[in-house]
């Protein structure tokens, strides 16, 4: 069983966390910028993380097996401040070209405001300038619908291709939309907001297998990372096929994520 | 019927068997909050917003219409169109839309 967890925040996680992932089969993951639990006092601090997500995290993971990859951007909850977002997104461009870097993200919208939305369209400008894919953040319970659209129509008035962007964090009022647009989904398995490992597997039920993944979003907070694992399980206790299985843990995310030169993984590692 | 009908590989009986324990105990869960309610002191006659809204979706609960989950997160969800300039000094989320937040009315 080898599966890729595409949304976790192993800064925020225990080495311990990397060797039980990979005993449960996790070959990749992917780690997008966010919120630290805390506002940064300088665009200082996002420089010594960036180093941190492409310098320091990669080595980390390799002890387990497990690759590294990463996004960068500023997350929407510190992207209120337009001036220190500017200062921020002004560091972004020199990390773009380290090897573990895929893309722009998480970017998005917390709630919903006027000024996380002037970043969200400089962000998006700065993927479309250095044709980066996207890894979007869409706000948290009731904020999520009204942010989503919002998020996809400023997408969808830029060039990207709807194909090169993952919208995370859908839930059963936003997957259908999103998929109708173009764009990939990601449905996060949280124990208490967010998708159940058994409310994704209803989902897929529903909404098919296309274009959709899941991921544990671990990060400081309550979480769980080895929720992918655990939502394998519930999905074979249902009687999925393993074919059904792979796609959604496994093969998907490989797809989008192979759209970038720099996803590689090992392919004895991923059959 | 929709065309998401029957996509779960279990039959109905072995769905009960598989989870009928662990959703029985939700709720009671869930009945126990609301008398946890009732015993509480109201400091207002004001019902809050979020209360309102939980009991208004427990009647798509029970009205044998599908897509219970998608109606409920739809009925919790910020329906307005309004953006607000910031929202300094507000990160989190309540659960509900809390009234008069997008016009920067909120309490």
């Amino acid at each position: 069983m080898k599966y890729i967890d595409p949304h976790i925040h192993m800064v925020s996680r225990s080495t311990d966390d990397y060797e039980r992932m990979a005993q449960a089969g996790c070959v990749a993951i992917t780690e997008p910028a966010f919120w630290a639990g805390y506002d940064r006092s300088s665009a200082q601090g996002f420089f010594d993380y960036f180093r941190q997500l492409t310098e320091y995290e990669p080595k980390r993971a390799a002890i387990y097996g497990i690759r590294h990859f990463t996004w960068l951007c500023i997350n929407p909850k510190e992207a209120d401040d337009p001036g220190f977002a500017r200062e921020v997104i002004a560091l972004i461009p020199e990390f773009l070209t380290r090897p573990n870097v895929l893309g722009i993200g998480e970017i998005g919208l917390n709630k919903n405001t006027k000024n996380e939305l002037i970043i969200l369209e400089e962000q998006i400008e700065l993927a479309e300038k250095h044709n980066q894919m996207v890894l979007v953040h869409t706000p948290h319970l009731e904020d999520k619908l009204k942010g989503t659209r919002l998020i996809m129509d400023a997408i969808t008035a830029s060039s990207i291709e709807p194909g090169r962007v993952l919208i995370d964090h859908v839930e059963e009022h936003t997957v259908q939309e999103v998929l109708d647009r173009g764009f990939w989904s990601g449905m996060t398995l949280y124990p208490d907001t967010k998708c159940t490992p058994q409310r994704a597997a209803d989902i897929i039920e529903m909404y098919g297998t296309d274009r959709i993944w899941m991921n544990s979003a671990g990060d400081w907070g309550h979480s769980d990372p080895l929720a992918v694992p655990k939502a394998r399980l519930e999905l074979a206790r249902r009687g999925h096929p393993d074919s059904t299985i792979d796609k959604v843990t496994l093969h998907n995310p490989q797809t989008f994520l192979g759209q970038s030169d720099r996803f590689r993984i090992d392919s004895a590692m991923s059959e | 019927m929709t065309e998401s009908t029957y996509t779960c590989p279990l039959g109905r009986r072995e769905v009960i068997d598989a989870y009928f324990l662990e959703h029985r105990a939700k709720l009671i869960d869930i009945a126990a909050w609301l008398d946890r309610l009732d015993r509480a002191r109201p400091e207002s006659e004001v019902i809050d917003f979020r209360d309102a809204a939980f009991r208004q979706a427990l009647g798509i609960l029970a009205d044998g219409e599908g897509h219970r989950a998608k109606r409920i997160l739809d009925l919790l969800s910020d329906q307005t169109t309004a953006l607000p300039q910031s929202a300094q000094g507000m990160k989190g989320a309540s659960g509900v839309p809390q009234p008069g937040w997008t016009t920067g009315d909120a309490s």
